[in-house]
């Protein structure tokens, strides 16, 4: 229903442009903002590269990666400046799964044109060599920054954070995984020690937005939405850190009539967002961009 | 030199503000991937072989079942239940013996991870998968004969048809215990108990807590969905039924 809404204001804002004249068409359409990036998102798809089935009770002939292509091609063809991301548990759930190990999840990711996923606790259901070997089908980036994967055949492949440059934008990206102890039996995560999120959150997103000057600091999750206990969420870790824009969660299959905002603990605004399971929904969030002090845009508008 | 560095100074803050954007407007929308959006063509024919390879391989027949069986079907044991149990000793128990010189005493499983029932007919590889779509595998966990008979309690109490075999238990009409054998003996208080499970129930899955004071553990590496469909593959029929090894007394 948004979506609709959106595109309708969009182009009935361009026809009366284009009847008023030529000349201010280019900077009427760009709504006078400076840069526009798009995020789309999903997490927990767990192996439904197909689309659910005609007779299924709770969502027939819904998800599908060839279905969630078409989308994403139309989005990139109107805005080539955004980035498509996951927050784990691609692996998982169907046959695909359990015949292929992964190989299919991460190359349909790649063909999508996914720049960055991170570790969920299913990518260790077939070891963590298997997730090693799986990522040579990858040609996005697998990110984490609270497993220590020394002594892993992660090591060398995981990265804590990326940076990707869009339209001369610089988007800081970093990883947070779950606790595996008690989730995942150790003969399968190994090596791989957990580190508290919220420290190498606050210390990454640090370095994301004042050492390497970032515009935007996005984490990808697989923290969970919530929990009632102190166990870290994504809503805890929004409310402990600072420096972060977006979280795109995951884990908890939670499925949000729209994204939360939460107050930093600099009382700045976070946007928390995650779309179910099963591929079923993409998430969209459109950054528009401006000159720092513009007198024109002091706050920040934030629609959801 | 003082007023010279602090020239710089502003110079450098006054370009880097001037370059620097930051966000003014947000939106954000879901959107529901559904049949008004058009499949991809080039990733549909991308997928269509790993899907027909697939097919092919889950329709493979395994065996033959003259009767349905669900998990519904009886109180206390059911044909189902027994069948997954007996599969678990008679296929993982000369895995354990080879490896561990031992032999296991009993298997159980919980009633919970039956995950679907099987219709008369062909036994298919999917039939495997529906029945276990999870991918938790085969222990085989020593108890003590304290812990064992904490495991009888457990099933006594419970008075659910969770799958077991090797143990033959019989409750008296009021619901107590009457006997408990394990391969026709009465628990000894001298030896130790060999029970194959899943690594779901080792690790506390439906309050099997007396799997949580095991004397040792091994592993199988031995998936319960590879056992069943070797399992099938060794037996042309399939054709288990509800038997005596979990009953009650009428009076």
């Amino acid at each position: 229903m948004k979506r609709i809404d959106f595109i309708k204001t969009t182009s009935a804002v361009s026809a009366v442009t284009a009847f008023g004249g030529i000349g201010i068409l280019s900077s009427f359409s760009k709504q006078n903002f400076k840069k526009h990036l798009t995020i789309l998102h999903t997490n927990d798809v767990h192996s439904h590269i197909d689309s659910f089935p005609k007779n299924h009770t709770k969502y027939p002939n819904q998800g599908g990666a060839a279905r969630r292509f078409s989308y994403i091609k139309q989005v990139v063809n109107e805005n080539p400046n955004t980035l498509v991301l996951d927050a784990g548990d691609a692996f998982q759930g169907t046959p695909y799964f359990n015949f292929y190990g992964g190989e299919l999840e991460y190359k349909i990711m790649s063909k999508l044109g996914y720049h960055a996923s991170t570790i969920g606790n299913h990518e260790f259901d077939n070891g963590i060599d298997n997730i090693a070997a799986q990522l040579e089908h990858a040609k996005f980036d697998l990110l984490n920054a609270n497993y220590d994967l020394k002594n892993t055949s992660l090591e060398s492949l995981v990265k804590p954070h990326q940076i990707y440059e869009v339209d001369g934008l610089k988007i800081g990206v970093l990883g947070l995984g779950i606790e595996l102890e008690g989730l995942v039996s150790k003969d399968l995560y190994k090596e791989t020690k957990y580190l508290n999120p919220v420290d190498i959150a606050i210390e990454e997103s640090r370095i994301l937005k004042d050492e390497l000057a970032c515009d935007l600091v996005i984490c990808l999750s697989h923290l969970g939405y919530e929990y009632k206990s102190d166990k870290i969420d994504d809503l805890k870790l929004a409310k402990q850190t600072k420096n972060i824009d977006l979280i795109i969660g995951g884990h908890t299959h939670t499925f949000l009539d729209k994204p939360s905002v939460v107050n930093n603990s600099e009382d700045k605004k976070v946007l928390v967002n995650q779309v179910g399971w099963a591929g079923i929904n993409l998430g969209r969030i459109d950054f528009y961009f401006d000159e720092k002090g513009n007198s024109e845009n002091k706050s920040l508008v934030i629609e959801v | 030199m003082k007023s010279v560095l602090f020239f710089a100074t502003i110079l450098l803050f006054v370009s880097c503000k001037d370059a620097k954007v930051e966000p003014v407007k947000i939106s954000g929308q879901q959107i529901n991937i559904n049949p008004e959006i058009e499949k991809n063509d080039s990733i549909e024919n991308f997928i269509k072989p790993y899907r027909d390879k697939i097919e092919a391989e889950m329709n493979e027949v395994l065996a033959f079942t003259p009767e349905s069986m669900f998990k519904t079907d009886t109180d206390l044991n059911t044909a189902i239940g027994n069948m997954m149990a007996d599969a678990v000793i008679e296929i993982g128990d000369p895995i354990f013996h080879e490896r561990t010189n031992k032999n296991i005493d009993l298997a159980l499983l919980n009633f919970g991870g039956i995950r679907s029932g099987i219709n008369a007919g062909d036994i298919t590889t999917r039939t495997a998968f529906n029945i276990m779509p999870f991918e938790n595998e085969v222990v085989v966990v020593e108890l003590s004969p304290d812990q064992t008979k904490k495991l009888i309690d457990y099933l006594v109490s419970a008075k659910i048809a969770h799958p077991f075999s090797g143990l033959k238990i019989e409750l008296n009409s009021d619901g107590n215990l009457q006997s408990a054998l394990v391969n026709n003996e009465q628990i000894r208080n001298d030896r130790n108990y060999f029970v194959a499970t899943s690594d779901y129930l080792l690790k506390g899955g439906d309050n099997m807590t007396f799997f949580e004071n095991a004397e040792s553990v091994e592993y199988l590496n031995y998936k319960l969905r590879n056992l069943f469909i070797d399992y099938f593959k060794v037996h042309d029929t399939i054709a288990p039924i509800q038997d005596k090894r979990f009953t009650q007394r009428k009076n």
